[in-house]
């Protein structure tokens, strides 16, 4: 979990966070605090699904559960078999 | 009552001259958007109702009164005066909803230059192409924002300031940067504003079109006069309303009724500053009592997601009166916030180039559900025959949309693009690029575009700026970009790809494109699918049949193939 915590978090701040300056942590908020917004986050969850072999429903991906990468990582986790 | 009261006999005896009168306007006059949202609202004695009230997404709060506004955008236009920006330059705004978008705005309009508002999640070629365009002179945006802009100096000469906004001094500034920070500046209490008149230019906001890069749109600061009577009538604002319009002055209904419609009215408004979440958006409405609210079919769409459950945790009694602009808005939609808002979303229907609405349900009006509504007093509309572009007559029949030229917030041209702009018209009328059908009551009904442009969450994405940012990939020999549906957003990106030799397709490469996309362009024109062929459908010719693609994704009739070159 914390490996995963670190890939998500990292992948977050190499590909959306436009402020070099800004630090994030796990429990930033993503979609509410405007780092990630809701087209970008198509991507995220591509990136998710790609990446650790998963399908997550699209009625599952709200904004809510895509708000922190704790909230992510704990989403993820219902899907890795 | 409502403010137009009667629909029937606004018709009859309407003129322009009606909002000339209420802002104290008489032909020949100095006009200044910049002074009749600020200054005169003061004038009126409303210097101390609460012109602004702004959220961050942490919860911060900031307010202002419009005496405050008054010598903010006062203090940002002596800011840039001070910088040698003068009358007709084009002043680029490029920050989040951040108070001083909204101050800025009207900042630039006091000295009479050109406000240039863009989108803050544009990519940095998006961002060139429209500041190329304009061969804009200065800047003003925010630090996370500021990496963008310093990408593009060499291509920008003529960009000679950058100002930012929130500089905290941990990092130096770079080449032509500046800082300007509003709460610390010593506030103007005087200033001479730009004797601006009708015709003078005041916004330009730009929009993309099937082809080419996307254009200017200018309007001038006469436009105050259909922004201001509109607000009026068909949102309603009232006095003791307090409204919020979700859009983002980056696009044009962020500014007509995120910042004129409202201020010009003296409405006291509020802006969140915060990613959508359906539970935020209703805390905020109860928090600040909205009582008009103005938004967008993607995000009603997305709030009918969340779920009907959720509204019932939130004391939502404040609200008055709803509208919605954006995209056509969807019978279910109305029906699902008559029933949860205990009224419906009034739908209205206009564009950047009109600067104002055009097609709108009223107050008091007998709503359909799906509808656009009718034609607002002063406009004259019709649907047109698409050889003749003759009104048809007969009920039911679709057409392309046509308005005749003169309302006063009609775009006066595209930004050195004259001959485009004269392909707009046809036959005396003004053509949208959309088709409707009128009812045998006088309703309007959306039918579709008249082109290929993707219409996504109420935005406008040319296909043709998406497939020439493709073909920038290292992996992209060929591209296709159409819509296709979306539940939420009513379209979005899909593009079609060739790979080059050597490259080979696969989840990976597909999510590198799209993530190359959004950098280059806008998370709006990021394809959400990306779908690989060994070629692309062409002509004899050699042209890429995009029409065949688009309707197989909507799973329509492919029409006639007798063109396809089939080697």
């Amino acid at each position: 979990m914390a490996e995963m915590k670190d890939i998500v978090l990292q992948y977050v701040i190499n590909e959306y966070l436009e402020d070099e300056d800004e630090v994030l942590s796990y429990d930033s908020p993503l979609i509410s605090g405007g780092i990630v917004d809701s087209f970008s986050m198509v991507s995220l969850k591509r990136f998710l699904e790609n990446k650790y072999k998963i399908s997550i429903p699209d009625d599952k991906a709200t904004p809510e559960a895509f708000d922190t990468v704790n909230k992510i990582c704990a989403l993820v986790n219902e899907y890795i078999k | 009552m409502s403010n137009i009261g009667s629909y029937e006999e606004r018709i009859k005896n309407f003129s322009w001259e009606i909002a000339e009168k209420e802002l104290d306007y008489k032909k020949g006059d100095i006009i200044n958007i910049g002074w009749h949202c600020t200054d005169r609202i003061c004038q009126m004695g409303k210097a101390n109702k609460t012109a602004l009230i702004w959220e961050g997404h942490a919860g911060e709060e900031k307010r202002y009164t419009f005496d405050e506004i008054r010598k903010a955008t006062n203090t940002i236009g002596h800011f840039l005066r001070g910088l040698g920006v003068k009358n007709e330059d084009r002043v680029c705004l490029f920050m989040d909803k951040i108070p001083e978008l909204y101050l800025g705005f009207l900042g630039v309009l006091k000295i009479g230059a050109i406000a240039q508002p863009l989108f803050s999640a544009f990519g940095d070629e998006s961002l060139f192409v429209r500041l190329d365009s304009a061969k804009t002179k200065a800047i003003i945006t925010q630090r996370k924002h500021v990496g963008k802009v310093r990408k593009l100096l060499e291509r920008m000469p003529s960009l000679e300031h950058i100002i930012i906004v929130d500089h905290d001094g941990l990092k130096p500034l770079k080449e032509r940067e500046i800082a300007f920070d509003l709460e610390k500046a010593e506030m103007i209490d005087k200033f001479e504003i730009y004797p601006t008149t009708a015709e003078s230019p005041s916004v330009l906001h730009f929009t993309s079109g099937t082809t080419g890069l996307p254009k200017g749109v200018k309007h001038v600061h006469y436009s105050i006069m259909s922004q201001y009577l509109t607000a009026k009538w068909v949102l309603d604002i009232q006095d003791s309303d307090i409204y919020w319009c979700t859009a983002d002055p980056g696009w044009v209904t962020g500014t007509s009724y995120g910042i004129i419609g409202a201020w010009s009215n003296g409405a006291t408004q509020c802006v969140l500053d915060a990613g959508f979440s359906a539970e935020a958006w209703y805390k905020f409405i109860e928090k600040n009592k909205v009582s008009m609210w103005y938004s967008a079919p993607t995000a009603i769409r997305s709030l009918m997601k969340a779920g009907s459950d959720l509204v019932k945790q939130f004391d939502l009694s404040s609200l008055r009166h709803l509208a919605s602009v954006g995209e056509p808005l969807n019978a279910e939609a109305v029906i699902w916030s008559e029933k949860v808002f205990g009224k419906p979303f009034y739908d209205t229907y206009w564009q950047t180039e009109t600067g104002s609405m055009m097609l709108t349900n009223y107050p008091g009006m007998k709503i359909k559900p799906g509808s656009m509504g009718k034609p607002f007093p002063g406009i004259t509309a019709a649907v047109l025959d698409e050889k003749t572009f003759e009104p048809i007559t007969e009920p039911n029949k679709p057409g392309l949309i046509g308005f005749r030229p003169g309302w006063p917030s009609m775009m006066r041209t595209y930004w050195n693009a004259e001959e485009t702009y004269k392909k707009k018209f046809a036959n005396g009328w003004y053509l949208p690029g959309d088709k409707s059908t009128i009812d045998k009551d006088g309703y309007y009904w959306f039918v579709g575009r008249d082109d290929d442009v993707i219409n996504t969450a109420g935005h406008l994405v040319s296909p043709f700026e998406v497939e020439s940012a493709l073909l920038e990939h290292p992996a992209v020999a060929e591209s296709a970009v159409v819509s296709k549906p979306d539940e939420v957003n009513m379209e979005v990106v899909k593009a079609f790809v060739t790979l080059k030799p050597g490259f080979e397709p696969g989840d990976d490469l597909e999510l590198e494109i799209m993530n190359f996309i959004r950098k280059k362009l806008s998370p709006l024109a990021m394809p959400q699918e990306i779908e690989y062929l060994d070629k692309l459908p062409k002509t004899r010719s050699g042209k890429i049949m995009r029409r065949m693609l688009r309707a197989q994704e909507w799973g329509q009739d492919i029409g006639d193939t007798s063109t396809l070159d089939d080697d």
